[in-house]
């Protein structure tokens, strides 16, 4: 019993006690936030959180307050990115369509370095308003995980659809042409 | 004669200018930076980062840099000028230098000796608390002493 109770065994079952609980807090923490979905869910829109970033052009900035009363698509994605790749060319027709109904689609390029940026954009001819966020500090505030990632910004500002991973036409016909259709 | 002395001084000039370029150039590589600044996706120092493409495209970025013959502080600003403060992996490269740089090496150095002064005297208090048949060959001697000192005294 003595040698159970002993410092040494103690120190053990104490450091290990400590190892346990880094690992359970490093899980805890890497968990993504699922805020957005839940609020979805239970049918509660949420307000969009605020966002204001330099334009990717270098000239100026914008928020996301400035397009209250449009509906908004907005798009993080980074040129690195392969989906991202994918998706581009949809979301530019989209753009089009969403002007005509008093919507807009915003690109949001993420991590990325600004060249390279501007290259995806001249090789794939977007033609929708791009901000930077070179340090990434919209992710935490949209609990992005990855790229790209899509929320969908209603008239009042609220959050009304969210994708994660690259968008569709089924996606875009769901969820942003009834926004659409809706006046208020 | 004099004409083609001429000619040598100018080939001679222009063959040389290179090298000379190349001296100036402050000369760093991708080895020496990547173990300084993050892959800011992936969360890890750019070195660790293997398979992710935002850390591919972030090595031919500074690889640029140093072809176009910019120094290691250089390179490093460039990449805070699009990834922020974040992108550097050590403590004081943001340039402020405050008091939480000298602590992130300051604390752990504290934390190992403190352990390794706790172990220690755990270490040793555990053996001085543990009996006489619990210390190998210290409690033989002292049984055998005993022995003796008992036989002596019932002279056997």
């Amino acid at each position: 019993m003595r040698r159970v109770l002993a410092p040494v065994p103690i120190a053990v079952i104490c450091a290990i006690l400590a190892l346990v609980g880094l690992l359970a807090y490093g899980l805890a923490a890497n968990e993504p936030d699922r805020k957005v979905e839940e609020s979805l869910a239970r049918g509660d829109l949420q307000p969009a959180p605020p966002l204001e970033l330099p334009r990717l052009s270098g000239v100026g900035t914008e928020s996301l307050e400035d397009y209250r009363g449009k509906v908004v698509l907005l798009n993080f994605w980074a040129s690195w990115c392969k989906p991202c790749r994918e998706e581009s060319p949809l979301l530019d027709r989209w753009h089009q369509r969403m002007r005509r109904g008093g919507g807009m689609v915003i690109g949001v390029d993420t991590l990325d370095l600004v060249e390279d940026a501007r290259d995806f954009i001249r090789e794939y001819e977007l033609s929708y308003p791009m901000l930077r966020d070179g340090e990434g500090a919209s992710r935490e505030r949209f609990g992005i995980i990855g790229f790209p990632e899509t929320f969908v910004i209603d008239r009042r500002g609220r959050i009304a659809a969210v994708r994660r991973g690259p968008v569709d036409d089924a996606f875009m016909r769901s969820q942003v042409a009834r926004l659409l259709r809706k006046r208020s | 004669m004099k004409r083609a002395a001429v000619l040598v001084g100018v080939l001679a000039t222009l063959l040389g200018a290179p090298a000379t370029v190349a001296a100036q150039c402050p000369r760093t590589s991708l080895g020496d930076i990547e173990d300084e600044v993050m892959c800011p996706v992936c969360g890890t120092p750019l070195g660790l980062a293997t398979d992710a493409p935002q850390a591919d495209r972030e090595r031919a970025y500074i690889e640029r840099l140093i072809a176009d013959c910019r120094s290691k502080d250089e390179i490093k600003a460039a990449l805070a000028a699009q990834f922020g403060d974040a992108v550097l992996a050590l403590p004081g490269d943001a340039g402020d230098d405050d008091l939480g740089d000298v602590l992130v090496y300051v604390i752990p150095a504290v934390g190992i000796a403190l352990a390794a002064a706790g172990i220690a005297f755990a270490v040793v208090r555990w053996r001085g608390t543990r009996g006489p048949q619990d210390r190998g060959g210290d409690g033989l001697a002292e049984a055998e002493r005993r022995l003796d000192a008992d036989m002596e005294r019932y002279e056997l």
